[in-house]
């Protein structure tokens, strides 16, 4: 088994260096999300800026995967538009879903790319995809998209 | 003299190989155990030649089914020192423990209609009490805390030590008078800590409780005997012991098993049935409404037979020698901690460590790219981690097949997981 598949460099050093952890100040919506198998837990926060573009805040503890997956999410997304967002986390889920045999856009994924060989550890697809379910969630308290928009 | 090479061979699935072509170091007996070819050879025995329903029917076959079947629970209420009639088949551990809190929620509901027909020792009000430990699997704490929430009984626990032992210095004012049942690991799946059961069972009967153990992850492990231990109710599971899975056990005293009301009812645990109501036959039967655990019973006592053939005094210094060398090991590498006693007095093999700056499933995916199966996460006990400010552990759990060559295998995937990772 190639452990390098799963963990990317980019991943490694998103999980070493996160970007843009911590909370936000005033956040229009906020969702606390755990993977009852493991107990790994995320909080992901939410807002709009003037301009209509997200500031994504996070906190959480867990695994590489899912910390990485977390910091590479805030950095993705921070400053698009909510339905931005949401077209980067359909094509992220259906990365997910792909079992390895994905291929991803760089273009609308970024270095979430680098999570493609994490579709071929059925263990794993749940961590990746902890922060990007608490990221809709959040969306979704925040009144920005409703129940039915839901990938 | 345990041979486990030997014992090794009687596995087929030891000799098979992960991730194209790593041997398998399963370390994860904890969870699941393996099952040698004479378990096997018994299921499939009995579905070539016996297979029928049994306790009906006027065949050959179902003579045989049913002699297997109450042969099977025969063996296994000897080997834990009991009795057939008190020996009720489960599917696992989690219903037998069910079986045992329902039979409070169910005579409290009983009883607001007819007192006269339960006994009061099931019959809780709010002001009562239910205790259990901060180890408990989730199995023996969320069925009482759905009790208390039925009842308006009050949940207690008695605490841990920072070695990961039982506080007992409070125990007769967590187990006092208002104390109902009290339900007991005798050995924690994640700390490995082997408890003074009997002591907490004489402090509940000293007040009138009922007391519960389980027992899942010492039976296989260690000798038991229920007398000994002086619980009311024990359960445990078959696959952990070398059965296979769908099946557990729950042992009853005849004057508990007697006064609890059925869980699941249907046919086979009737005595008498009319449109009006009906009466219920004795235990074990009472409890094993539906057609029973056949196979899986008759599986289970090969285990038995297999586990008896070793010696359960063997297993156990087999597993002591090992739980020591692991213990040393682990504690020889840098950045990493054991989460539970760290010497072998009262322990059992269940190991639990973390490692500095890396997160358990993230161990684990390096140990199992090398082959080597082990556990990672919150066993189950989840208010247990918290307790010693973990998210999740990683945990090893040798059993008889295991040697220190497996042991090795995980510390050397520690080491690795440990310089993959820059942490070290």
């Amino acid at each position: 088994m190639e452990l390098d598949s799963l963990y990317q460099e980019i991943i490694l050093d998103h999980y070493k260096h996160p970007r843009g952890k911590g909370l936000l100040e005033l956040p229009q919506g906020s969702a606390h999300h755990v993977n009852p198998t493991c107990g790994d837990e995320i909080t992901v926060q939410v807002s709009t800026n003037a301009e209509g573009g997200l500031e994504i805040g996070y906190e959480g503890q867990g695994c590489s995967i899912s910390q990485a997956s977390a910091s590479v999410l805030t950095e993705l997304l921070t400053g698009s538009s909510v339905d931005q967002s949401q077209t980067v986390r359909e094509a992220f889920i259906e990365l997910m879903h792909a079992q390895g045999q994905g291929e991803p856009d760089e273009d609308v994924l970024g270095d979430a790319v680098a999570f493609a060989g994490v579709a071929k550890f059925p263990a794993r697809v749940k961590c990746a995809l902890l922060a990007w379910m608490a990221l809709q969630d959040a969306e979704i308290k925040a009144g920005m998209l409703s129940k039915g928009d839901g990938s | 003299m345990f041979d486990v090479q030997a014992v090794k061979a009687d596995f087929p699935i030891l000799a098979t190989t992960v991730h194209g072509g790593q041997k398998l170091v399963y370390l994860d007996s904890g969870a699941t155990s393996q099952k040698p070819r004479q378990v096997l050879d018994a299921e499939r025995d009995y579905y070539e030649q016996s297979n029928a329903a049994v306790h009906r029917g006027a065949h050959a076959l179902a003579e045989a089914a049913t002699s297997a079947f109450e042969h099977a629970r025969a063996r296994i209420a000897q080997f834990v020192g009991a009795q057939a009639p008190d020996l009720i088949f489960t599917k696992n551990a989690t219903e037998g423990l069910n079986l045992s809190a329902y039979a409070f929620s169910n005579a409290t509901a009983i009883a607001q209609w007819d007192e006269a027909i339960v006994d009061p020792r099931f019959v809780l009000k709010p002001g009562d009490s239910v205790v259990v430990t901060e180890m408990e699997h989730h199995s023996n704490l969320v069925p009482w805390q759905e009790l208390c929430r039925k009842t308006g009984a009050t949940l207690r626990w008695i605490p841990l030590t920072e070695d990961g032992r039982l506080d007992l210095s409070h125990l007769s004012s967590i187990i006092d008078e208002t104390t109902r049942v009290v339900s007991v690991v005798h050995q924690s799946n994640i700390l490995g800590t082997i408890n003074p059961v009997r002591e907490i069972m004489d402090q509940a009967h000293a007040v009138g409780a009922i007391g519960v153990v389980d027992a899942c992850q010492s039976i296989p492990h260690m000798p038991v005997n229920v007398d000994a231990l002086g619980a009311d109710l024990l359960a445990w599971s078959g696959h952990k012991m070398l059965g296979p899975t769908g099946i557990g056990c729950l042992w009853g005293t005849p004057d508990v098993l007697s006064s609890m009301p059925p869980v699941l009812s249907g046919g086979s645990m009737i005595e008498l049935v009319q449109m009006e109501s009906s009466t219920y036959a004795p235990p074990p039967q009472r409890f094993e409404a539906g057609t029973p655990v056949v196979a899986q019973a008759v599986a289970l006592s090969a285990a038995v037979d297999y586990l008896q053939a070793l010696g359960m005094r063997e297993v156990q210094s087999h597993e002591q020698a090992l739980t020591e060398y692991a213990l040393k090991g682990l504690n020889d590498l840098d950045g990493v901690r054991v989460i539970g006693p760290d010497t072998i007095v009262d322990r059992g093999s269940a190991i639990s460590f973390v490692v500095d700056s890396l997160h358990p499933h993230d161990v684990g995916q390096v140990l199992d790219s090398r082959g080597v199966a082990v556990r990672v996460g919150h066993h189950c006990a989840w208010p247990t981690c918290r307790r010693f400010g973990v998210p999740s552990t990683t945990r090893m759990s040798p059993y008889i097949y295991n040697d220190e060559s497996d042991i090795d295998a995980a510390l050397e995937g520690i080491v690795a997981a440990q310089k993959y990772f820059g942490v070290k």
